[in-house]
């Protein structure tokens, strides 16, 4: 299996910890995860690196995750890899506005190990 | 199309709806289950505080607030790191803990979930401060206790459409 990459985007670096931790414990020990604790950060990260899958936050001060989410896609950043939102916003509208700005997939806060892997496991064996 | 919570008052401010948010967050994300407390839980000199705002709909915060003992267990379930003292990653796991909380309770209320945002929290440590807020239009405040972690929620709403 190839090596993947992964991107968290979350500016508290607790919950950056516990989604890293949610994806080993879904199997995904041999996973080279990267951390961002801004919008601007993952962006920086995005122009150096590829990844193979993104795990963003919405509520972020500064810039927001949808926000970073539109930057990469009109700079063709990550082109083709997937972004999953990881936020405490949960309501319809919250998904269709992520989804709008080019996420595949949504977690809300607070989750659990399983559903990280429900998630995050059909994209990462489509990359 | 025009919002309205005041006519859902009873189910916005339902008291279960507080229990089962601490519930979700604490049982999801640390594993554990959290008894109610009768009263006010923290009685230690030295607590920790978080704020979560709301805006939109309903304006007003979710406060959380520990001894810095609860602090530690709480960071430390959390986390599965060890911690002695409340350094910056305490303060930033209680502010999650808070910013899941006040994302739970919303969530209970359509309406509210749609149509109220929340601000990035706030932490505050210290001794002997208190929040005030003038004529809330409805304030749930209930004490929790996991092992020895002790804990109170408040949903204060000063205002709401």
């Amino acid at each position: 299996m190839k090596e993947m990459r992964v991107l968290i985007v979350d500016d508290s670096s607790v919950m950056r910890k516990i989604v890293e931790r949610a994806l080993r414990q879904a199997g995904l020990d041999s996973l080279v995860v990267m951390e961002a604790g801004t919008g601007a950060e993952g962006i920086e990260v995005l122009r150096g690196q590829s990844v193979e899958l993104i795990l963003s936050d919405i509520n972020m001060p500064t810039m927001d995750g949808l926000e970073f989410l539109r930057q990469i896609r009109a700079q063709e950043l990550a082109i083709g890899v997937p972004v999953v939102m990881i936020t405490t916003e949960s309501s319809e509208e919250h998904v269709r506005q992520a989804i709008l700005a080019g996420a595949q997939g949504y977690i809300r806060k607070p989750f659990t190990a399983e559903q990280v892997k429900e998630r995050v496991l059909p994209l990462l064996a489509a990359a | 199309m025009t919002h309205s919570l005041r006519n859902n008052l009873n189910l916005v401010a339902d008291p279960q709806n507080l229990d089962q948010s601490v519930d979700e967050v604490f049982n999801m994300m640390l594993g554990v289950a959290c008894m109610p407390e009768a009263e006010v839980a923290v009685h230690e000199d030295e607590t920790i505080t978080s704020v979560v705002g709301f805006g939109g709909l309903l304006s007003g915060a979710c406060v959380f607030r520990s001894g810095g003992l609860g602090a530690l267990t709480i960071a430390a379930r959390l986390t599965g790191m060890e911690f002695t003292e409340i350094d910056d990653t305490v303060k930033d796991a209680i502010g999650e803990i808070c910013n899941m909380l006040a994302g739970a309770w919303k969530s209970k209320v359509p309406e509210l979930s749609a149509n109220c945002g929340l601000s990035i929290p706030a932490v505050i440590t210290g001794r002997n401060y208190e929040i005030h807020v003038q004529a809330p239009e409805f304030r749930l405040h209930h004490a929790y206790r996991f092992e020895d972690a002790l804990f109170d929620v408040t949903i204060i709403c000063d205002g709401l459409q």
